[in-house]
């Protein structure tokens, strides 16, 4: 099973003009394979995640193709992507504790869903239990409503409702955000029992924590302002990233054992570029301290190194140097 | 003598509905806040950290306990007293965005402050203390002044905040979740300030959920769960020493980017790992659990 | 103290001070680039609102009547008190006919326009005053005082007006049109209460306001400076809605006979239709236009509102 997206521009409709929070972005995932994709607030993760199941009303696809298993995604016809969802396609969206329905018992929640796409309750009643038990919910949860239930039990429920007919792939949009750290840690080592027992068999993992992702992901993506730095496999970004943002961005990051008086950490000076009137050329060169006259013009994402894909002048020379 | 003084603080709410009877938010806690000292507070949701820092800056009152600055019990402030207690402490919550009236522009919580702090300071005079102000933290003035909140980002808006407490004569800082929703690569900046007010005598409470900036920015850690304080000392003795099973379990909880959860090849119990100890249902019992103390100043509770 | 902490260079070491230098270029061209884009919201506004349909029809609708009521008394070629001879059908002399008396109707009904309008400000602005008032207490104090308020809203709730009404008028044996407009204020605040009750309360728990408490100001200059504001557009809503309906609830009570003893209105021309049997001897005209009129008086000023609803909450678009 694979997803390849190619190309794929994305703008969001506004008095002002069109906004592209995904700008001519490429990646495949594959099979088994949990995809971090990481990147601040703004860089447009969570359009690029969401848009793969579901384009919000103002959004428009203005280029590029997602493809399943070689089968294009018709993802800018809501109505013809329902058949995708829920069953390939599935979405556990950022602060999915208040996607429940208040008025609903957990139980007829579920019903709802899978009525939706064509499943009898009755018939996966049994498979609905045990998964719930292999999270560590019992039974009881499914007569309860969603008061009832804490935060981090919510998010396990969204989880297992998620996942429920298997898709093919899984979208978790900042699932760990608002939980407690112990909370994070069970709900992190979910998603890699889920993957294990395929119940889904690749996923998409949105967020800003590089931590956790260097935690469950088997790759990771950086994204930027709308477009790609870099790709590659979550040991070597964290350990040996090649794009100056992912290299700052690790600098900056304060971990346990880190004293300040024993280590300042310095972080990224200025601000990411508005995505309204984005500069022409590295969109992150206003900041980074190795740029040069070449940064005027786009840098191509391209393979450096086997399975490590960066966008920067500065490294590929490096790279074609050595 | 310290400039804050925590003293058996407690706070019931009553609930009406469904659980019926009483939640217990915080249970006598204690602890004191030195000049100079960041003292980071760390819980999980429900901890009722963010409670404490309420209670400080009186913004809520506490079911019993005294809280006490400068020698002064603050909850017997009226309001002349209390204007004065706000020149010396201050705070800053989590949400750039929510902190600032939307629709007036950013500075005009300099202008607040001045009717009741600077009454008869002339113009020139006020703008080149906010000037000041704006430089301590690393703002040009140009670039905030004259602008509405969602014309700045959040590290700009936090910082502002900051300005607006030294503004004033600022002893102590409540920080609450201050860097929680700003991007990564601006976080280190905001934490690197606050130290640099912590050298120059300010008193800081940090209050965090995220270990590792509790760990970054502090000298004195506390750790509260359930209302009440599970181990409390100097902070290299708190995470290079932990003593309660819930400060390690919490430290075992920690995402890092160098350190896996479980080392490879190892089964995954993920029913277990979804019930946490420390993680007891039931109802919690009024009177908190003693502290005994292991090291000098590293103070640890009878596990509950 | 102070000083030190303000002048104290805020980075202590190198890096600090790198950052604090690359910072000042940098954001100056960041923070000028973050100003076009962003559309300020008294602009969004005004966009919209010229745009939606409904607001623009009903404010037409609406202006249409103001103006009758302003001009109608200049071009009408009669007075109100002026007598004629009785049940005269619509003609080119008595535009809508004369009544059982011989008054001219046309000239009746601006007259009364000016009388509905004012009765229609005058319980709006009394029950919003108080409404408003209450609300903001409540909703910001809560504790033992909202517990109190909301005792003696619902209490006013209770009390049948209509009855209230009766019974006053049973003593009062004149009544302006003063009255009629406190009365209609002093019994429809409470809704009113309750809605500035139930916005204050999320309003209070933002983070701004916790700030305004931390600069010492007073609760009153607060709820009138940082809340009320984030509530005008709901705040104008409410008045535009209470204005339609003060002007519906004194034509009710004109039409029953408990209106003002003195003077014109539309609800007393209609009730003086229904005593004199107009449906019955089919003059039609006596009661057909100004019931028409109260009818889309009211009507304009509702869907106005809701399109103003719409232009101020993003989310009720339909685009």
């Amino acid at each position: 099973m694979t997803v390849r997206v190619e190309n794929l521009k994305i703008a969001y409709r506004t008095l002002a003009g069109d906004v592209c929070p995904v700008d001519d972005v490429s990646f495949s995932v594959g099979d088994g394979e949990i995809m971090g994709l990481a990147g601040e607030s703004g860089c447009g993760k969570s359009t690029l995640g969401t848009s793969l199941i579901r384009l919000e009303t103002r959004m428009a696809v203005l280029g590029g193709k997602v493809e399943l298993d070689g089968v294009e995604l018709p993802i800018d016809d809501d109505r013809a992507m329902r058949r995708y969802r829920m069953k390939e396609i599935s979405l556990v969206p950022q602060y999915a504790m208040s996607a429940l329905n208040p008025t609903r018992k957990i139980r007829r929640l579920a019903a709802d869903l899978l009525r939706c796409h064509g499943v009898g309750y009755g018939e996966i009643a049994d498979e609905l239990r045990r998964r719930l038990d292999l999270v560590g919910l019992d039974a009881g949860v499914l007569d309860r409503y969603p008061f009832e239930l804490s935060g981090g039990m919510r998010q396990r429920v969204t989880l297992v409702l998620s996942t429920l007919l298997n898709p093919s792939l899984l979208i978790a949009d900042e699932v760990t955000s608002a939980l407690d750290v112990s909370t994070q840690r069970a709900v992190g080592e979910l998603m890699m029992e889920f993957r294990d027992r395929r119940f889904v068999k690749s996923m998409i993992a949105i967020t800003h924590d590089l931590s956790i992702l260097a935690q469950i992901a088997d790759s990771i993506l950086v994204m930027y302002a709308g477009r790609l730095a870099e790709k590659a496999g979550s040991d070597t970004i964290v350990n040996s990233p090649l794009h100056p943002y992912t290299q700052l961005l690790l600098a900056s990051l304060p971990a346990v054992g880190v004293r300040h008086d024993d280590t300042t950490l310095v972080g990224i000076p200025g601000r990411p570029p508005p995505l309204s009137n984005p500069p022409a050329g590295c969109r992150f060169a206003d900041r980074c301290p190795f740029a040069y006259a070449r940064c005027k013009e786009q840098p191509p994402f391209t393979e450096v190194r086997p399975g490590h894909q960066v966008a920067c002048w500065k490294v590929a020379e490096e790279v074609q140097a050595a | 003598m310290s400039t804050l003084q925590i003293e058996q603080v407690s706070k019931l709410y009553r609930t009406s509905g469904l659980a019926g009877g009483v939640t217990r938010a915080l249970r006598e806690v204690s602890f004191d806040i030195d000049q100079g000292e960041v003292v980071t507070l760390i819980g999980e949701s429900g901890s009722g950290k963010t409670t404490l820092g309420k209670i400080v800056l009186r913004l809520i009152t506490a079911s019993s306990g005294k809280v006490v600055f400068q020698g002064a019990d603050i909850a017997g402030f009226g309001r002349a007293e209390l204007r004065e207690y706000y020149r010396y402490v201050q705070g800053i919550f989590q949400d750039p965005f929510s902190s600032y009236n939307p629709i007036y522009k950013a500075d005009r919580v300099f202008e607040m402050l001045r009717d009741v702090y600077f009454p008869r300071v002339p113009q020139r005079a006020w703008e080149a203390k906010i000037d000041s102000a704006l430089e301590a933290v690393t703002l040009n003035p140009g670039d905030v002044r004259n602008r509405y909140p969602h014309q700045l980002s959040g590290g700009q808006l936090q910082r502002l905040l900051i300005a607006r407490a030294l503004l004033l004569d600022v002893k102590l800082l409540i920080a609450d979740e201050v860097i929680s929703m700003l991007d990564a690569s601006t976080r280190v900046d905001i934490l690197n300030l606050l130290v640099s007010l912590k050298r120059a005598g300010l008193a800081i409470l940090f209050i965090t959920h995220d270990l590792s900036l509790g760990n970054y920015v502090s000298d004195r850690t506390v750790i509260l769960r359930r209302g009440a304080i599970a181990e409390m000392g100097p902070t290299p003795a708190v995470f290079g020493n932990p003593q309660h099973s819930y400060t390690k379990a919490l430290l075992d909880a920690v995402p890092q980017l160098h350190k896996k959860w479980h080392s490879p090849g190892a089964v995954r119990d993920v029913s277990a790992a979804t019930r946490r100890p420390g993680r007891s249902v039931g109802p919690v019992a009024l009177a908190p659990p003693a502290l005994t103390e292991c090291e000098p100043g590293h103070l640890v509770a009878v596990e509950e | 103290m102070s000083d030190s902490l303000i002048d104290a260079p805020a980075g202590s070491g190198a890096e600090q001070s790198a950052v604090a230098a690359s910072l000042t270029p940098i954001g100056a061209g960041a923070a000028g680039l973050a100003s076009p884009h962003v559309v300020r919201r008294g602009g969004e506004f005004v966009h919209y609102a010229v745009r939606n349909p409904k607001l623009l029809f009903g404010l037409a609708l609406e202006a249409l009547f103001v103006l009758g009521a302003i001009i109608g008394p200049i071009i009408s070629p009669h007075n109100a008190t002026d007598l004629f001879r009785s049940y005269l059908h619509p003609s080119a002399q008595h535009w809508l006919g004369t009544n059982n008396i011989g008054n001219d109707l046309f000239a009746q009904l601006v007259y009364g326009l000016r009388d509905s309008y004012l009765v229609g400000a005058l319980g709006a602005l009394c029950a919003s005053a108080i409404g408003m008032a209450l609300g903001f207490i409540a909703g910001y104090r809560g504790g033992w005082l909202d517990e109190v308020l909301q005792m003696v809203t619902n209490i006013m709730v209770m009390i049948p007006s209509l009855v209230l009404l009766i019974v006053i008028g049973a003593y009062l044996t004149t009544r302006g049109v003063l009255f009629e407009g406190v009365f209609i204020g002093l019994t429809t605040w409470p809704w009113v209460a309750r809605a500035v009750r139930a916005q204050t309360f999320t309003l209070r728990s933002r983070d701004f306001v916790d700030l305004a408490r931390l600069s010492g100001k007073r609760p009153a200059a607060i709820v009138v400076r940082d809340i009320a504001p984030n509530m005008a557009s709901y705040l104008f809503l409410v008045v535009v809605l209470l204005f339609g309906s003060s002007m519906l609830l004194a034509a009710s009570y004109d039409f029953l006979g408990l209106g003002p003893t003195n003077g014109i209105s539309l609800g007393t021309m209609m009730n003086q239709a229904m005593l004199w049997s107009a449906l019955q001897l089919h003059t039609w005209w006596w009661f057909v236009a100004p019931g028409v009129v109260l009818t889309g008086m009211v009507v304009a000023l509702l869907i106005a509102n809701v399109g103003l609803d719409e232009v101020f909450n993003p989310k009720l678009r339909s685009q």
